[in-house]
C-alpha cells in the first residue's frame, strides 16, 4: 500500500513537473491563449489531441480546454456571458437552447466570409445553429444525432429473424421474440424524455416528410389522422416493451439492453457507444422506423446536437475564428466521428466503424426530430407536451385522440399556423 | 475627556457585543437578505436568458398564478405539496410520536432501536432517493420481489410509473428517511415530563390510551410546535426526493410534480424545455417564500398557544 502511494506520489510529481515544463514552453511560444468551454468531460482526451493537431498548423495559438457538468453548463455559461466574460470559444447547444445565448448578442455571427468552411455543412445542420430572428448562423455544428432502432444481431439470428421493414413485420418479430421469452424492446416510459425518443425512433416513417411539411405550413396540426394513427400504433407495440414498462426508467432499460436481455432498443444513435462500452461483446445493428405499408419512404428522425461558437466579447476573435474554422474541416469531422463514434455533420468525412457507416447511411433519409427542431422555443414546449401525453397514453390513461388533442392545444397557444 | 472606569466598562462591553453581532449581520445580509431581495426584484423584470430585460410590473406573478400555461402546472404542484404535508403529518410526525412512545417505555433492546431509527436521517437524501428507486423497480426491486415471495402478487405494481401510487411512494420514502427526527424530538419531550405526573396517573388507574391522549400528548406540545412547523416548511420546499426519484418533470405526467420542481424547471430550464425564465421563476420563488413565512408564522403562533408550562 505504502509502496503504491509512493509510486503514485512520484508519478504525480513527475506529471506536475512535466506539465509545468510544457506550460512554460507553451507560454514562451504562443502569443495568443484561447479558452474553450465544453460540457463534454468524457471527450477530454479527444479534444486535447485535436488541440495538439491544431497547434501543428497554428503554433502561435494555444487553447485551454475547460469543462463543466452538463446540468450546470448552461447556467454557468450564461452567468459568465452576462457578466461580459466567458471563454473565447464556446461549445453551445442548438435550437431553442442556442437562442437563450445568441439572442442577447453574446455570440459572434458566422458567415461565409469569416468561416468559409460553413460550405462543408448541409443546410439543416446550419439551421440548427441559426437564430430565427435574424437568420444568422452562430455556431459550427458538431454532431448529427438520429433516432432509430438499435437491435441485437445475435438475438435476431438465434430467433431466425431479419430486421423488419414494415410495421406488420415489426409486430410479427416482436410476437416471435416474446413467444421465445425474450423481451422484444428494452424500453420503458418512466423517464419522461424517453417517450419523445421512442416516438421518433418508431413512428417517423409512418408520419412521413409530408406530415412535417404540413405542420410547418399549417396545413395540418397534431390532431391530423396521420399523427393519431401513428400514436395508436405506438400504443399497440408498447405491449412488447420491457415488462412493467411504465415503471422502468431510462437507466434500467439501458441496462436491460446492454446485458443482452432484450432484442431491440428504440432510441438515439448516441446510445450505441454507451452500450458498447458497457458490454463490448454486443453485436449491434440499426434500422430505421418501419413503414406503415410496403413502398413508403423509410425515415429516421434527425437533429443536430450543438456547435462551436465564438464569444462576441472576446478580444482574440481572429485566433478564435481560426480555431473554429479548424473545427469545421472534413479532417476534424473524420477524427471526431471515428474517435467518438458520433456522426459529424461535415460533408466528405471518412467513417471507419461499420455501425457508424450504417447510421450515416440511414441519416441520408430523414425527417426532423420534430418537437426539438420546431417546438422547443416557447412554453409549453412541444417536447414536454409530447412526453407527458405519450407517457399517459401508454399508461392507458388516455386515448391516442386525447393525447394528440392535448399536444395540439398546448402548441396552439403560441404557434400561429395552428390558431386558424 | 477623561473616561470613568464605569464608562470604559460599558464601552468595552458594547464593542464586545458589536464584535459578536456584526459579523453575523454582515454575513446574513450578504448571503441571505440580499439574495432574497434581489430574487424579489428579479421577479418584476422580463428576462432573456440571464440578461435582464424590461420592467414588467406584476406580469410574472400574474402568469404564475393565473396564466394559461403556468397556472395549471403551479396549482397541480401546489396540491401535491398539500397532499404531501397532510400525509407526512400523519405518517412521519404521527408515526414518530408512536415510535417515541414505544422507545420511552424502554422495551428490550431500546438502546439499539433508538440509534437504528435515527440512522436513515443521517444518510444523504440523494442516496435514500436512489436506494428507494432501486427498491421500487418493478422487475427486480426489493418491494415487488418481497410481495411475490409472500404470495401477494396482486399488490405488486410499477410503483413509480403508476399515477395512483407514484406520489405515495415518494412520501413513504421521505417518511422512511426522516421519521427518526420526530421520534427523537418526541422522545426528548417525553423524557422531560416529570415522572411523578405519569406515576400519579397510573396510580389513578388511567388506561394507556387515556395516558397518551390527556397527559403525554398535551405535555409534549413544545415538540409538536417545532415538528409541525418544520414539516410545514419542508413540505412546501420539497425537492430532493421528487427530483431524484421522479425527475424534473414530476413523472409520470405531472403526478409527482411539486413547487420546487416547477421552480427549478421554470428558472433554469430542463433538458426538454430549454427555455429559462428567470422572471417567472423568481416570481414563483417569491410566492412560495411569502406563503411559507405567513402560514408557518400563523401555525407557530397557534401551536404555541396550546403549550403548557410545567
Amino acid at each position: 500500500m505504502r509502496e503504491l502511494t509512493m509510486k503514485l506520489t512520484r508519478r504525480m510529481m513527475m506529471g506536475a513537473a512535466m506539465g509545468g515544463y510544457l506550460l512554460s514552453a507553451g507560454a514562451a511560444m504562443a502569443k495568443t491563449d484561447l479558452t474553450f468551454w465544453s460540457w463534454r468531460q468524457e471527450d477530454r482526451a479527444f479534444y486535447t489531441d485535436m488541440i495538439k493537431k491544431f497547434q501543428e498548423k497554428e503554433p502561435e495559438i494555444s487553447v485551454k480546454f475547460e469543462t463543466y457538468a452538463p446540468e450546470n453548463y448552461q447556467t454557468i455559461l450564461s452567468t459568465a456571458l452576462a457578466a461580459g466574460r466567458g471563454p473565447d470559444v464556446i461549445q453551445v447547444r442548438a435550437y431553442g437552447n442556442l437562442e437563450t445565448i445568441a439572442t442577447p448578442g453574446y455570440l459572434l455571427a458566422l458567415d461565409k466570409q469569416n468561416v468559409p468552411e460553413l460550405a462543408n455543412f448541409p443546410e439543416a445542420a446550419l439551421a440548427a445553429e441559426t437564430l430565427r430572428s435574424d437568420g444568422k448562423v452562430y455556431a459550427v455544428p458538431f454532431a448529427t444525432q438520429t433516432m432509430l432502432v438499435i437491435y441485437n444481431k445475435k438475438i435476431f439470428a438465434d430467433a431466425g429473424l431479419k430486421p423488419p421493414e414494415t410495421w406488420d413485420e415489426l409486430i410479427a418479430a416482436s410476437q416471435a421474440l416474446k413467444a421465445k421469452n425474450i423481451t422484444p424492446f428494452a424500453n420503458g416510459t418512466a423517464t419522461a424524455w424517453q417517450n419523445e425518443t421512442i416516438v421518433a425512433a418508431l413512428l417517423s416513417s409512418m408520419l412521413g416528410k409530408q406530415f412535417e411539411e404540413d405542420i410547418a405550413s399549417g396545413k395540418a396540426n397534431f390532431t391530423d389522422p396521420r399523427y393519431v394513427n401513428a400514436l395508436s400504433k405506438l400504443k399497440d407495440i408498447s405491449q412488447y416493451f420491457s415488462p412493467n414498462f411504465i415503471g422502468v426508467d431510462y437507466a434500467s432499460s439501458q441496462q436491460l439492453f446492454a446485458a443482452g436481455r432484450a432484442a431491440m432498443f428504440a432510441g438515439g444513435s448516441f446510445e450505441v457507444a454507451n452500450f458498447k462500452a458497457q458490454n463490448p461483446g454486443l453485436d449491434l445493428g440499426v434500422f430505421a422506423s418501419p413503414v406503415g405499408k410496403a413502398g413508403d419512404e423509410r425515415l429516421i428522425a434527425r437533429y443536430y446536437d450543438g456547435g462551436y461558437a465564438v464569444n462576441a466579447k472576446s478580444e482574440k476573435k481572429d485566433a478564435a475564428l481560426k480555431f473554429v474554422r479548424f473545427l469545421a474541416t472534413p479532417e476534424y469531422g473524420t477524427t471526431f466521428t471515428n474517435a467518438l463514434k458520433n456522426l459529424s455533420p461535415i460533408k466528405g468525412i471518412k467513417i471507419e466503424d461499420p455501425l457508424t457507416q450504417d447510421v450515416a447511411k440511414l441519416a441520408d433519409n430523414s425527417m426532423s426530430y420534430l418537437m426539438l427542431v420546431r417546438f422547443r422555443y416557447q412554453e409549453p414546449s412541444g417536447s414536454v407536451l409530447l412526453q407527458s401525453n405519450v407517457q399517459k397514453l401508454l399508461a392507458g390513461q388516455q386515448t391516442p385522440e386525447q393525447a394528440a388533442a392535448e399536444i395540439n392545444k398546448g402548441i396552439a397557444t403560441y404557434y400561429k399556423p395552428f390558431q386558424k | 475627556m477623561p473616561v470613568s472606569p464605569k464608562q470604559a466598562r460599558t464601552l468595552k462591553h458594547r464593542s464586545w457585543v458589536a464584535f459578536l453581532v456584526l459579523p453575523p449581520i454582515v454575513f446574513m445580509s450578504l448571503f441571505v437578505v440580499y439574495p432574497i431581495l434581489s430574487a424579489f426584484a428579479y421577479a418584476f423584470y422580463e428576462w432573456r436568458g440571464l440578461a435582464r430585460g424590461e420592467f414588467v410590473g406584476l406580469a410574472n406573478f400574474r402568469e404564475v398564478l393565473f396564466g394559461a400555461t403556468m397556472a395549471p402546472v403551479v396549482w397541480n404542484a401546489f396540491s401535491h405539496n398539500v397532499q404531501t404535508l397532510i400525509a407526512l403529518m400523519i405518517i412521519q410526525n404521527g408515526g414518530g410520536f408512536l415510535l417515541a412512545w414505544l422507545l420511552y417505555k424502554e422495551p428490550f433492546g431500546f438502546r439499539f432501536h433508538r440509534v437504528a431509527v435515527f440512522v436513515p436521517v443521517v444518510l444523504s437524501t440523494i442516496i435514500v432517493g436512489f436506494l428507494w428507486k432501486l427498491f421500487l423497480n418493478p422487475n427486480f426491486g426489493l418491494v415487488n420481489q418481497a410481495l411475490l415471495a409472500v404470495g401477494l402478487d396482486f399488490l405488486a405494481r410499477p410503483w413509480l410509473g403508476d399515477s395512483a401510487t407514484a406520489l405515495g411512494a415518494l412520501i413513504l420514502a421521505n417518511a422512511w428517511h426522516f421519521i427518526g427526527f420526530p421520534t427523537l424530538v418526541y422522545l426528548a419531550g417525553m423524557q422531560r415530563i416529570p415522572s411523578d405526573i405519569i406515576e400519579a396517573a397510573r396510580l389513578d388507574g388511567t388506561s394507556e390510551w387515556q395516558l397518551l391522549k390527556t397527559i403525554i400528548w398535551p405535555l409534549v406540545a413544545p415538540s409538536t410546535t417545532i415538528l409541525f412547523t418544520l414539516l410545514f416548511i419542508g413540505a412546501f420546499n420539497w425537492f430532493e426526493i421528487p427530483y431524484v426519484m421522479a425527475g424534473l418533470d414530476g413523472s409520470p405526467y405531472g403526478n409527482t410534480d411539486v413547487l420546487g420542481l416547477v421552480f427549478y424547471r421554470t428558472a433554469f430550464g430542463n433538458q426538454s424545455a430549454s427555455i429559462q425564465n428567470f422572471g417567472q421563476g423568481s416570481a414563483l420563488a417569491t410566492l412560495i417564500f411569502l406563503f411559507i413565512v405567513v402560514f408557518a408564522s400563523m401555525l407557530t403562533l397557534w401551536l404555541r398557544r396550546r403549550e403548557i408550562q410545567f
